[in-house]
């Protein structure tokens, strides 16, 4: 009798743990098996490379959509990175105790923040601010960057401050024992040492910043069309998906599933490099 | 530091540090004070009436249904993501290959956008299995995601677990289930309990996923195959409608105080774990 119950468990427990695999081939599945035949019947070429998308004419190219997610992302991280970094060399290494104890939950904080609060606030506060310091209508490339760096500051952070806490404290010391200054030890001996950790830091934001949907929508202005400044409207992938999906039929919606898989693919690669990052810093 | 009054390149790196830091904490306090100075004058008794209509903006349904859409989630993604852990942690043998398959889907898992999510669930969830635009449906495809986060947490309490605890309970002849429920699951609790925080966090913040899950009604659900929006949902729609600023505002508030509040248990769960996540 115990035996049995025994027996069952374990059977449970394996049956819960693959549970996540289950999920991962059920999303492939779904995903792939309506957006691929749609990508087929428009042409993998006109699909991805494609610079009109009017659903309308039957016409469904998503390269602004592709171009507008790389600009938005890169603005993203020029303004994400270096205070990202910076501040999480801040936490690791200058910061004093009684000044971390505030530090270390408002960074967590930050991460926990709704994203429609994040949009909200662009679009109360820095559409206008935008507007005004450099022209056109406020919602734009520019905006979208602005508020996407914002969000993605917790998660380089977190990483890159891990990253640095886990350089050993003897490298930092023979700095310091060759004459170095603090800073100059930190920068030059303890930084390169955790170069891996903090550039999967980096990966890690851009994945945030590609999937994020709902806030750069509120910023962005969502014109299908590739941006020629920074103070022109964009539309993402995500943004495509969203404001497109609720009203859409046929192959309108298969492109835009289609238009899920691209982001997939893209988001699958992120993951690949980021999990081969944190291994080599594992090393 | 002394160095740097000598050495200008020092003292640029000095500054830059502190500089950064400032633009971090500066950004966060700017946003939250601005919602909350901009929204509190707003929380007024009618947003907080029991039935919605276009005059009162009520966001009482949606908070309802923010509170049964967690309580749903959970109740389908803790079993599971405890199950898993256990499963990984306790009776896989080293080398199997499950293990590293589990770990890989859950580590792609948690990096799918949110709105990948959302589009899975209206594929799956709403159309192939019918449920429809449900509380229910938009509960599945929140578990899921929810799920690689409780599993990582609750394995690593599992594993900070000292195996003297489980050789302990051997030695003493219990079997190995007695040992999970009766010596390992009860010592990871605060472990458990900071993934659960983290995961109630993320179900309350969520929007892109419960739009074509669960639906915008804005009515508190009665049952489970009700659609329904919950506070995010709520305050998105508003916020685009144009006509409820004010409304709007106050919805924020009322969310990241939810928030606050949440993270607030996660550090103090946090504590409760000897600190490990806190020092240096």
């Amino acid at each position: 009798m115990k035996n049995w119950k025994e027996k069952a468990m374990h059977l449970l427990f394996l049956l819960t743990a693959c549970v996540s695999i289950a999920a991962v081939v059920l999303i492939c599945v779904f995903l792939f098996a309506s957006g691929v035949p749609a990508i087929q019947e428009i042409g993998l070429f006109r699909f991805l490379l494609g610079t009109e998308w009017r659903p309308g004419n039957n016409l469904y190219g998503i390269l602004p959509m592709i171009v507008g997610s790389i600009y938005v992302t890169a603005g993203a991280l020029i303004i994400g990175v270096p205070v990202g970094i910076f501040t999480a060399v801040f936490m690791a290494r200058f910061c004093p105790e009684w000044l971390y104890r505030i530090m270390r939950p408002a960074v967590n904080l930050m991460a926990g923040i709704p994203s429609v609060v994040y949009g909200f606030f662009g679009l109360v506060v820095l559409v206008p601010f935008v507007r005004n310091t450099f022209g056109g209508r406020g919602m734009s490339v520019l905006t979208a960057a602005i508020l996407l760096g914002l969000m993605i500051l917790p998660t380089i952070i977190n990483v890159s401050e891990s990253a640095i806490r886990a350089v050993p404290q003897s490298y930092y010391e023979g700095g310091l024992a060759l004459g170095a200054s603090h800073e100059r030890s930190v920068f030059h001996t303890v930084l390169p040492a955790a170069k891996s950790g903090i550039f999967a830091g980096v990966v890690l934001g851009v994945g945030r910043a590609i999937g994020e949907t709902m806030a750069v929508m509120m910023v962005a202005g969502n014109q299908p069309a590739i941006p020629e400044k920074l103070t022109d409207g964009v539309r993402t992938l995500t943004i495509n998906i969203v404001m497109e999906m609720g009203y859409s039929l046929d192959l309108h919606r298969g492109a835009l599933i289609g238009t899920a898989v691209v982001l997939f693919v893209f988001v699958l690669i992120i993951n690949l490099s980021f999990s081969m990052l944190k291994r080599r810093e594992r090393k | 530091m002394h160095a740097c009054r000598r050495d200008p390149y020092s003292l640029v790196l000095f500054a830059g540090v502190w500089l950064a830091a400032l633009a971090t904490i500066t950004a966060l306090l700017f946003v939250i004070f601005y919602i909350l100075i901009k929204g509190i004058p707003n929380l007024t008794p009618e947003l907080f009436a029991w039935k919605y209509n276009s005059e009162n903006v009520s966001l009482m349904p949606a908070l309802i249904n923010t509170l049964l859409m967690v309580l749903l989630s959970l109740v389908l993604a803790v079993p599971v993501g405890i199950g898993s852990a256990v499963y990984l942690t306790e009776y896989a043998r080293r080398g199997n290959r499950l293990v590293g398959m589990v770990g890989i889907t859950a580590e792609t898992l948690s990096g799918i956008p949110s709105i990948v999510y959302g589009l899975f669930g209206s594929l799956f969830f709403v159309k192939f299995l019918n449920m429809g635009l449900s509380l229910l449906a938009g509960a599945l495809t929140l578990s899921i995601m929810i799920l690689p986060t409780i599993m990582r947490t609750t394995e690593e309490a599992l594993l900070a677990v000292p195996d003297s605890y489980r050789e302990g309970s051997f030695g003493l002849g219990a079997g190995r289930l007695r040992t999970v429920f009766r010596i390992v699951l009860p010592s990871a609790i605060p472990g458990i309990l900071s993934g659960v925080i983290l995961g109630i966090g993320r179900i309350v913040g969520e929007s892109a996923a419960l739009i074509f899950t669960a639906g915008t009604v804005a009515e508190a659900a009665e049952t489970l195959f009700d659609s329904a929006r919950t506070l995010s949902v709520h305050m998105y729609t508003i916020s685009g409608e144009g006509l409820y600023i004010d409304q709007t505002y106050a919805t924020a508030v009322v969310l990241l105080v939810l928030v606050i509040v949440i993270n607030a248990l996660s550090e103090l769960a946090a504590k409760k774990l000897g600190g490990t996540t806190n020092n240096g």
